[in-house]
């Protein structure tokens, strides 16, 4: 069977936050650009983000700085993020927030006119010594939504080419290792397609659906990660995974840590405000590793609320009716669906669910994706053909923890960068690799296989036993033991769905082949975060072990990079060599 | 509890029919979305759209016993009640009006079509400044309730003046969304914008009869907005 | 933005005010009637027919049987293009409509016609 291709100058797979900024910025310098998305774009997750953006654009406080977000970030990631990423996502901000400005972005007020900031998480003025900063730029909390959608609205306007409802299912590579464009499915006709082109990005967000509970819309399957594993190229720091503090008990749903910026906080059975003990300056808004550790710390303790103790309670109807209904107007409206609990007048159960994937495609801050030339060690190479940006990628700015609102600038800054720099290469004359007959079966194979599967166990049943795994084995608290048995566990899942079956075979928009396809993607990264988080043998940021509760800065102070062809973990430096600033240098990491 | 599915598959079936289901919830009461995530459990060969499942994307609207709303944020005990005592049966549809492609798919093309007919975007022709546009709090105030929309159809798709011209009725979502522009002190087409839609069909087929409001599931009011519209033509008019 | 229309106005905006005004026009003249009848002092021929012939009248009737032409027309027309369209009658569809509105044209210009010839013909 031979297949259509089609040929671009450059090709986005993923319609969120990150592929919208690059498919923009390459819209507008006229070069052939497609962007393929498994849904319409403005579907995609980035929607449900809903604090804000962190930035300093010098709003809520005149005179703050762009370092001291730095700081504030490189102190987040426990030190493991690179410096130079960070530098340059702090100091290019501003330019891309205002820029989401002015492309309609409906940011709330100041009185001033200004866009609104609100407190968010591990923010500090003065390197840490002048308190609180209020640095997230907020559209009340549905900041994801209106920044997708204007984002969606810019690209219409500059006539952005749209696949939209096509699923990518695997990336074509040369025997050179070069990454020659992309395979992809209709899913409303079935048609698979070749996407030839000279440029790659990989913007497909994260995979939070590895787990059984998680804030992550349905569609977070990890394509992105699964494409390239499958392609030999390495992740990076694929271990760390960002558990919310606060996800609504039982639901998963989140619920912003704008709440807690705006003055909300969270409370025991006993109604005490734990964080005062765990977190005493910074209290409940400490770092998200830090506040989710507590909350499982009173859990486990016994000090959970609810009949079964098993989650506590964030309190905000202090905060009064006007407060809740003009700044947490959606958060209002989610407590009251999915915990049947009004803010207004009672607390909202929450729990820590698993929420970002720090980790991804490693790459520098043109969103080029990275290999080491040992496969699991040896120096940086550049994969030629291939970018990644927003959640799939680890550039990286989160290091071992996110902070809350740098998601969002992630997304545009990075994206924006891929952007340009690869409108500046295409004007250079960057030059399309050039795949075999042989190379393009070889990216097909995956979707011939479950399309020849006669027999074998379902979808939904291996999905369940995936995410089940996951979430036992490789929660907020890890332990060696218990992760080796979820390593040995996933092996054995690999083989099972290596046999799984495919009962509708039929082309018109299967969503039951489109699950098939994604339960390979969940499956790679499950296990490259299994023997990762086994192989990381320290407590840093978001990994937190029993067995080594301890930062290992002289052993782990670095990447973990895990190698798909062998399944070996190795170790990459973090670049401490910022180009403006001096270097942070690690510290004990307190809030 | 019963479930009843409109079913269709262009690859094998000559037209649509209802299929039903018994699905079994433990006597929780669920979203819709849920249940359907069981019967596909049961029946991996149906199709919905789905993706955040908290009631912000805007995948899946449907028509679920004769309203329209998002599955996923639609509670069983309130759509139809007295369906967990086996009382009635749930019953799902497609959104109406709008060409099925499979089960509840429905081709959505026309809904964006309309969409983009209102040139969804800010324009502003002035220098950008090196910060942001100013805006007050009052200004930014006009655009809540009209920026939240997710675009999942449920109000066009409700309009009987949409499902008589889908190609010339502009619907519901896209004058809220052409009224977030018009309202939006940063954006300088507010003339060019009206001129669009002064003519007999885009905007004036609006009778007012407010279904779309009745169904919007982020409560926004697109008659409203339809209304303000009209009074600006009006205003220019005169 | 919209082709093929058939309206006269080719514009939503005063086809919009035409129906309200002339609405207002007809109410007014309906209700004035009414008082008429109601607390008027004789209804007698000669009375009725010194108010009809009387000049200011004939023009009122006038404006009224325009009013009523308008406004049925623009009601009408739409009417015809929510429901005589492809989805009722498939490819014939234009035909159809043009048909059902050139009737319309007719029957409105007949009674426009028989009314301003019964008001100033005799």
């Amino acid at each position: 069977m031979s297949i259509r291709t089609i040929t671009f100058d450059a090709v986005i797979v993923g319609g969120g936050g990150a592929g919208m900024r690059a498919s923009l910025q390459l819209a507008q310098s006229g070069f052939k650009t497609a962007l393929i998305s498994k849904v319409f774009p403005t579907r995609s997750h980035t929607v449900s983000a809903q604090g804000g953006i962190t930035c300093a654009i010098a709003s809520a406080d005149p005179n703050d700085d762009w370092r001291w977000h730095m700081y504030d970030t490189v102190k987040g990631s426990d030190y493991i993020g690179d410096q130079d990423a960070i530098e340059y996502m702090c100091s290019v901000g501003p330019e891309a927030v205002f820029e989401l400005d002015h492309m309609g972005l409906p940011f709330s007020r100041t009185e001033e006119g200004r866009i609104y900031q609100r407190p968010f998480g591990g923010q500090s003025k003065n390197f840490g010594e002048g308190g609180q900063a209020a640095r997230t730029c907020a559209a009340a909390d549905r900041t994801g939504h209106a920044l997708l959608h204007a984002l969606y609205q810019q690209n219409l306007k500059h006539n952005t080419q749209f696949y939209n409802e096509w699923l990518a299912t695997d990336l074509v590579k040369n025997a050179r290792g070069q990454v020659c464009g992309v395979i992809a499915m209709c899913i409303e006709t079935g048609e698979v397609v070749f996407f030839k082109s000279k440029a790659t990005v990989f913007a497909t967000g994260g995979a939070g659906r590895i787990y059984a509970s998680t804030t992550n819309a349905l569609i977070n399957t990890g394509d992105g990660v699964g494409m390239a594993l499958r392609a030999g190229v390495p992740v990076q720091d694929i271990e760390m995974w960002q558990f919310h503090p606060t996800g609504i008990a039982g639901a998963g749903v989140l619920v912003t840590e704008g709440c807690r910026g705006e003055g909300g906080y969270l409370i025991n059975k006993d109604g005490e405000r734990f964080m005062e003990r765990y977190a005493p300056n910074a209290k409940d808004l400490a770092g998200r590793d830090v506040v989710a550790r507590s909350m499982m710390m009173e859990i486990l303790d016994g000090r959970g609320c609810g009949p079964n103790g098993d989650h506590v309670y964030l309190k905000l109807d202090h905060l009064g009716e006007e407060v809740l209904h003009s700044r947490l107007p959606g958060i209002c409206e989610l407590s009251k669906t999915f915990a049947h609990a009004d803010p207004v007048k009672e607390p909202v159960p929450v729990v820590p669910t698993c929420h970002y994937m720090m980790g991804g495609i490693p790459s520098n801050i043109h969103g080029q994706a990275l290999r080491l030339s040992g496969g699991h060690e040896g120096d940086d190479q550049i994969i030629d053909g291939l970018f990644a940006v927003g959640e799939v990628a680890c550039v990286s700015v989160h290091g071992a923890n996110r902070l809350g609102g740098n998601s969002l600038l992630d997304l545009v800054v990075f994206g924006r960068a891929a952007g340009l720099f690869i409108e500046d290469g295409l004007r250079q004359g960057m030059e399309q690799a050039e795949p075999s007959r042989d190379d393009i079966e070889q990216a097909m194979s995956r979707y011939r296989r479950w399309d020849e599967s006669k027999k074998g166990e379902s979808v939904t049943s291996l999905r369940k036993a995936l995410q089940q795994t996951m979430q036992n084995h490789f929660g907020v608290f890890r332990k060696g033991d218990l992760m080796a048995e979820g390593v040995s566990m996933l092996a054995d899942l690999r083989g099972r769905i290596a046999e799984g079956h495919l009962d509708d075979k039929s082309k018109a928009f299967n969503t039951a082949r489109v699950e098939a396809l994604e339960l390979d993607n969940l499956l790679e990264v499950a296990q490259a975060t299994a023997i990762a988080a086994e192989g990381r043998k320290e407590s840093r940021g978001a990994h937190s072990r029993y067995d080594f509760p301890d930062r290992d800065d002289e052993n782990w102070l670095c990447h973990s990079i895990f190698d798909p062809a062998t399944l070996k973990l190795g170790k990459r430096a973090v670049n401490f060599s910022p180009k403006t600033v001096d270097t942070f240098q690690p510290k004990v990491r307190t809030y | 509890m019963k479930v009843s599915i409109y079913r269709y598959n262009p690859e094998t079936d000559r037209e649509p029919y209802m299929q039903e289901y018994e699905v079994d919830t433990q006597g929780k009461d669920l979203m819709v979305l849920d249940v359907l995530a069981l019967v596909k459990e049961q029946d991996p060969t149906l199709a919905y759209r789905r993706s955040c499942r908290e009631g912000v994307c805007g995948s899946d609207g449907m028509n679920m016993n004769g309203k329209n709303g998002l599955a996923c944020v639609t509670a069983l005990s309130i759509v139809a009640p007295g369906v967990l005592e086996g009382k009635k049966a749930l019953v799902i549809r497609p959104l109406p009006g709008l060409p099925v492609i499979r089960d509840l798919v429905v081709d959505m093309t026309m809904f964006y079509n309309q969409y983009e007919k209102v040139q969804p975007y800010l324009i502003n022709d002035t220098p950008a400044p090196a910060i942001e546009r100013l805006q007050s709090p009052e200004e930014r105030e006009k655009l809540d309730g009209l920026y939240e929309c997710i675009l999942c159809a449920c109000c066009s798709t409700s309009c009987p003046s949409f499902w008589w011209n889908p190609e010339k009725f502009l619907g519901p979502a896209a004058l809220l969304q052409g009224y977030r522009f018009l309202a939006d002190s940063r954006d300088t087409a507010r003339d060019d914008r009206l001129s669009r839609l002064d003519d007999p069909f885009s905007l004036f087929r609006c009778r007012g009869i407010m279904n779309c409001v009745s169904v919007c599931p982020k409560g926004l009011n697109p008659t409203r907005a339809i209304g303000h519209i009209r009074d600006m033509l009006l205003e220019r008019a005169i | 933005m919209v082709t093929s229309v058939t309206s006269f106005s080719r514009n939503g905006v005063s086809d919009w005010l035409v129906q309200r005004f002339s609405a207002i026009l007809l109410g007014a003249y309906f209700i004035g009637l009414f008082g008429y009848l109601v607390c008027g002092a004789g209804v007698d021929y000669a009375a009725w027919h010194a108010l009809m012939t009387s000049v200011p009248m004939k023009i009122i009737n006038t404006l009224v049987i325009l009013a009523i032409a308008a406004h049925a027309w623009v009601g009408l027309w739409t009417v015809t293009t929510d429901y005589l369209t492809r989805m009722t009658f498939g490819g014939a569809a234009t035909g159809v409509r043009l048909a059902a509105q050139a009737l319309l044209v007719l029957l409105l210009a007949g009674y426009v016609l028989w009314g301003l010839w019964m008001i100033w013909g005799a």
